[in-house]
């Protein structure tokens, strides 16, 4: 399983940002894509959260800054999306779909058992950082159900023991 | 039927622009560039291709609304938002065949003269985010696309933009603001986006199975394309079929074969010898359907007709264990989550919805919940909202409502007082560092 942890910066090593060379040369690129700046917003935040593993009130005020917004309508639009973490995440991000098909193909029945395994529920992170647990909607993968997102990658028709092993292979990787 | 837009599934190594190549690959884009874009509209409207995003919009009408003379840019966005509960099928041919897209995408920004493209593409999907891009470097440097693609004078940059999570982007013009930068707040439309889009632009956008469409009607012809299907409902249309069914997954049938032969026939039936109690024919925006309807046709019209929606062929199937009440509650708690709270019938409706059936799940019904239920989706769907997710949450909702009423009749029966109301408490997922707080 090639499932990369994130890695979170800590929270005063980010209260003020500057981007160093390599992210400023990825953000001009992307500015080239775009008509406006204001554009770039979500690319950029995708690639701040990429570096930083989240977007802090000090990655926000640098964004801002850089593509000439005020941090507040960064902020808004930071918030409207779910993806953007505003808080430092857990390595593994465990994302289970609750909507109809999963819900109904062991969905519930994985949720119970996540819960119970990892002593947590939706929205919480367990005491030594491992994992998270996260209540999504449809993922776009229905077929699959049920579907946990760990991190960037899917993992589908899933059901307790594989869903098991995959926490065991996780953990044991420490 | 013989596999179109899924004829690469199965095919070793299909991604490959060499793979694509070799199966008539960009043949169309080459047919195009050689006709004039009015001439390549006018094949897609002869084709009678139809939206696979959801509304089932003519594509070559769609095409021909943008204005031939304006000046500056215009746009054409590919919308890869897929968040429809029970629509998995852009992924499937993203997944086996990015180059039917892009090749799409190059077609249609011809025809509409738009120089820049975009495919917006839903956060999560990080690995097909990924796929496309290595498919437009790959493209790009076998020279169809960029400055001069294919010597024709024509320019075309295309760029993949990632959303962040939010359904409600997958709305044309909400996608449009998050494409811009902003929250995915949709616009009241007119105009439309063809006249005022993207940057206030002319622009198209559309699904990415219609765009893989188009390739298809360029090198084998409108009249091929038309062939398939049913007169005003042609074409090869994935159905991505979920729920209690022995082989879910994503089918390509033609448009007009029965809910029957998808459930019974391509799916093998319902899992563990279970009767079907119910189905949504075009992921849970489109109105219920009971297991008595199961022989209308899958198309537009037949649906229409059938009171509902083919939306965007999502087939959510649900068996006789399922509870109707507790299924409109899962439903209701999506669009909860997912109105973006402009419109007061859709954020403060989805979210009463939402929690009338929550009480009744946990068996504290109400006599009047559930004409209160019908009351709140008739108000929603009254064209009193700024975007169609207000009819989305409130058809399926009332046609649950009206369909099974005797299920939420008997919660009624069988109900307990509800206990005394606990104080809310905010939903505090920790302290934000850096605030203070
Ligand atoms: C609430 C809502 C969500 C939508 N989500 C999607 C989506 O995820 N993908 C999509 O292609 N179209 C979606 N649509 C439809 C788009 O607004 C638009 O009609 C479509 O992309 C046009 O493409 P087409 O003409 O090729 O179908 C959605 C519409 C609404 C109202
Ligand atoms: S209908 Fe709902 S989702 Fe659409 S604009 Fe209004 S509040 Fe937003
Ligand atoms: S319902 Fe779970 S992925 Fe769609």
């Amino acid at each position: 399983m090639s499932t990369r942890p994130l890695v979170a910066a800590r929270p005063e090593t980010i209260a003020e940002v500057t981007f160093d060379a390599t992210l400023e040369e990825r953000i001009v690129d992307l500015l080239r894509r775009y008509p406006t700046r204001r554009a770039a917003i979500l690319p950029v935040l995708w690639l701040c959260q990429e570096r930083y593993g989240w977007i802090s009130p000090g990655v926000i005020r640098a964004v801002a800054q850089r593509l000439g917004e005020s941090p507040a309508f960064v902020e808004g639009v930071v918030s409207f999306y779910t993806m953007y973490y505003t808080r430092p995440p857990a390595r593994y991000v465990l994302q289970v779909c609750t909507t109809l098909s999963c819900a109904y193909c062991g969905g519930k029945e994985l949720v119970e058992h996540l819960k119970g395994r990892l002593g947590i529920s939706f929205g919480e992170k367990t005491p030594d950082g491992e994992f998270q647990l996260i209540g999504v909607q449809c993922l776009g993968a229905c077929g699959g159900a049920p579907v946990v997102q760990i991190n960037d990658d899917y993992f589908e028709q899933l059901d307790i023991k594989r869903l098991d092993g995959l926490l065991d292979e996780l953990t044991g990787r420490r | 039927m013989e596999a179109v837009l899924l004829r690469a599934r199965g095919v070793p190594d299909s991604r490959a622009i060499a793979t694509y190549l070799a199966a008539g690959g960009y043949e169309g884009w080459k047919k195009a560039l050689a006709m004039a874009p009015d001439a390549v509209t006018r094949e897609v409207t002869d084709s009678e291709l139809r939206g696979r995003g959801g509304a089932g919009f003519p594509t070559g009408r769609k095409w021909s609304f943008v204005p031939k003379d304006h000046p500056g840019p215009r746009y054409l966005i590919c919308n890869a938002d897929e968040s429809e509960p029970g629509t998995f099928k852009d992924r499937e041919i993203i997944e086996h065949d990015p180059h039917q897209v892009i090749e799409g995408i190059a077609i249609a920004s011809y025809a509409v003269g738009a120089k820049t493209a975009y495919i917006y593409i839903r956060g999560e999907f990080v690995r097909w985010a990924r796929i496309l891009e290595e498919a437009i470097e790959e493209a790009r440097r076998a020279g169809f696309l960029g400055k001069n693609g294919l010597g024709s004078g024509f320019d075309l940059d295309v760029w993949v933009h990632r959303g962040a999570g939010a359904y409600i982007c997958g709305e044309e013009t909400a996608l449009l603001e998050s494409l811009e930068g902003k929250r995915g707040f949709p616009r009241l439309k007119p105009p439309f986006p063809a006249v005022v889009g993207a940057f206030g632009k002319p622009t198209v956008v559309n699904n990415v199975e219609t765009l893989a469409c188009v390739p298809h009607i360029m090198t084998r012809g409108a009249h091929w394309f038309a062939s398939i299907g049913r007169p005003r409902n042609t074409g090869p249309k994935l159905f991505s079929v979920s729920g209690h069914v022995n082989r879910p997954g994503v089918y390509e049938l033609p448009l007009g074969v029965t809910f029957r032969e998808i459930i019974h026939e391509h799916c093998g039936g319902i899992r563990g010898g279970r009767k079907l109690k119910a189905f949504f024919p075009g992921g849970t925006s489109a109105p219920i359907m009971t297991a008595a309807e199961v022989d209308v046709q899958a198309d537009f019209d037949a649906c229409a007709q059938a009171g509902t929606m083919l939306g965007s062929g999502g087939v959510i199937v649900l068996d006789e264990t399922v509870d109707m009440v507790e299924a409109a509650a899962n439903v209701a708690h999506f669009y909860a989550h997912e109105s973006c709270g402009q419109c007061t019938p859709c954020r403060e409706g989805a979210d009463w919805c939402k929690d009338i059936l929550d009480r009744m799940v946990e068996g504290h019904a109400r006599a009047a919940d559930p004409e209160t239920l019908l009351r709140i989706c008739r108000f929603s769907s009254s064209g009193m909202t700024i975007c169609p997710l207000g009819d989305a949450y409130a058809l399926p909702i009332s046609s649950m409502v009206n369909k099974f009423r005797e299920e939420f009749d008997r919660r009624i029966g069988t109900a307990t007082p509800l206990p005394q109301k606990k104080l809310p408490v905010l939903p505090w997922a920790g302290p934000r560092p850096g605030f203070g707080v």
